[in-house]
């Protein structure tokens, strides 16, 4: 299987997040924040018809 | 004393019985039917497929619930509406068969002053020669559908442990599907759990769907705003594959699963071929098949239901190119046109079209996404129904006041990425309206301060805290009015 982008294929195009993009997906305190906003945008959401 | 009848205990049928409950005054009766005794927090079936959770832990029986609330509940499947009645009942009916207890198998006439359809979606397994579970595909439509998914996933896994290399397809088994979302989440999930099991390296995951390009999820896609750039979700998507290394097929009619291997149709006219060893295929879905007759019993289906078997609701269904298409077509009131006592909500009311743009093959195969109806639009317009049907009982509105439009709503849907209280992630979007509009916003179609999307630990909390919220909902506990649609 394919461990690394190989040039002119499909996966070779996309953008891929970078080291610490990935680690702050799973970073608490940031983590914490989103799911504060998150929650706002999906309250906001329903109220909206 | 009038009846309201509610055909259908899922998202939107539970949703509008618990409200309509909540508003009518007694000695008004809100009554059930639905042919299977538990109610399902069907998102959740995706851990279910990955043997994460249990179908005890997204299920629970509903009599319980019906009889704390009040609410007459019978368990049998409604197969005919009668809306003007007939010789035997000259109330307006609907016949139904039991499925359940000793009264199993037989049928009974049950009157209605109004009527919601909330049957969802008939799972048309039909539609693709070999698809689904009566055949060589998997599915996680149902919790029963995703716990034999599960078991096949768990023999995969022992095989790559003992170092056998697997090709796994998971996608959407007919050129018509809709429900992308869905099939993607149990993706991405399947691929989180071959990591954790540490075979990812033994297993080749392949993505097949009848979207025109990633991204689509048969919302014709969306653009958001991402790192200074104005993204369609086509990026978006391509890169969180990229990521975990699976490849994609995208504008795919599966013709036909065999043992091992589908037969496919391309947009670009292609026939090709693809082989698995688990492949998880959602089928296209239709109305459950109900049938309606006048009161000399005259069949009067079509009246009632567009041929692909869903309800007519107050949408406009002239046939117009997509050019055309406007955000008025939808439903406002799911109000059926012909008896103005009968609505449908959720899946089983028939959209105006596609939201995606409609493609075809050069030999004319359509291949692109179906309308979704998902849970949050089905539960907000299930309330507004039984709200006004309240009212109107009531006598305090004359005709359906409350609009739930999909034009002038907007959703959120939390796709799971992987579990885990601290590594689990999950994408989070939101979206309004959902039915794009070009005349308010003209590059975008929706407004780029509410279309978002990211991925994160986050979204994996919202997803669980989703979960549990609302199933503590669906049980009517206290308070439960506080969890919104
Ligand atoms: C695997 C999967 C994952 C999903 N994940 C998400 C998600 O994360 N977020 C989201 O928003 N949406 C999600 N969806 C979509 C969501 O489940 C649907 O939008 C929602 O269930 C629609 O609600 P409904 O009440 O119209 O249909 P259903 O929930 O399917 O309910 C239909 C009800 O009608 C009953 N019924 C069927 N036939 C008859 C009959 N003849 N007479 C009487 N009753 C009948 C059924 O038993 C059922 O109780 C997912 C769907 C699937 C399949």
């Amino acid at each position: 299987m394919e461990t690394t982008r190989k040039p002119y294929e499909q996966t070779y195009y996309p953008p891929v997040p970078t080291k610490f993009t990935r680690h702050m997906r799973t970073n608490l305190l940031w983590q914490l924040f989103r799911f504060l906003v998150i929650n706002v945008k999906m309250l906001r959401m329903v109220r909206k018809h | 004393m009038s009846r309201l009848l509610i055909l259908g205990a899922g998202i939107a049928g539970h949703t509008a019985a618990m409200h309509a409950r909540r508003k009518l005054r007694r000695p008004h009766e809100v009554m059930v039917v639905s042919p299977n005794s538990r109610w399902n927090w069907i998102p959740s079936n995706i851990w279910v497929g990955t043997g994460v959770m249990t179908p005890d832990q997204v299920t629970f029986p509903l009599a319980p619930v019906y009889r704390r609330l009040g609410i007459p509940f019978i368990q049998a499947r409604a197969v005919n509406i009668h809306p003007e009645g007939n010789p035997e009942e000259p109330r307006p009916h609907v016949v139904v068969e039991h499925t359940g207890g000793e009264r199993a198998g037989q049928t009974e006439r049950i009157y209605y002053d109004y009527l919601v359809n909330a049957t969802g979606p008939k799972l048309n397994f039909d539609a693709t020669p070999g698809l689904g579970p009566g055949g060589h595909s998997l599915s996680v439509c149902t919790w029963g559908h995703a716990a034999e998914t599960a078991e096949v996933l768990k023999e995969n896994i022992a095989r790559m442990k003992k170092g056998e290399q697997r090709t796994f397809l998971i996608g959407t088994g007919h050129g018509l599907c809709t429900c992308q979302g869905a099939a993607f989440e149990y993706l991405f999930n399947v691929e989180f759990e071959l990591r954790r099991q540490k075979v990812r390296d033994k297993a080749r995951i392949i993505w097949i769907s009848n979207e025109q390009e990633l991204g689509d999820f048969g919302m014709g896609g969306m653009l958001i705003r991402r790192g200074g750039y104005i993204t369609h979700s086509r990026v978006f998507t391509e890169s969180l594959f990229t990521e975990r290394r699976i490849r994609w097929i995208t504008g795919a009619h599966i013709r036909e699963v065999a043992p091992g291997q589908v037969r496919y149709e391309t947009l670009e006219g292609e026939q090709k071929e693809q082989s698995f060893d688990f492949a998880m295929l959602l089928p296209p879905f239709a109305g459950v098949g109900l049938k309606a007759y006048d009161r000399e019993g005259s069949d009067i289906t079509d009246t009632l239901f567009a041929p692909n078997g869903f309800m007519k609701v107050d949408a406009d269904y002239s046939t117009k190119p997509y050019e055309e298409w406007s955000p008025d077509d939808w439903p406002r009131t799911y109000q059926c046109p012909s008896y103005t006592n009968i609505f449908a909500v959720g899946i089983a009311f028939a959209p105006p079209h596609a939201i995606s743009k409609p493609l075809f093959s050069p030999a004319g195969t359509p291949i692109f996404p179906t309308a979704p109806r998902t849970g949050m639009p089905s539960g907000v317009m299930a309330r507004q129904v039984a709200l006004n049907i309240a009212d109107m009982i009531h006598g305090r509105a004359e005709g359906a006041v409350r609009t739930a439009s999909m034009a002038h709503m907007g959703a959120a849907c939390i796709a799971s990425a992987g579990n885990g209280t601290l590594k689990g992630t999950a994408v989070s979007m939101t979206m309004y309206p959902i039915i794009p509009d070009f005349r308010k916003y003209p590059d975008t179609g929706r407004s780029l301060r509410y279309t978002t999307g990211e991925i994160g630990l986050a979204g994996h909390w919202v997803k669980h805290a989703l979960h549990h919220a609302f199933i503590y909902k669906a049980k009517a506990k206290p308070f439960w009015r506080i969890v919104p649609e």
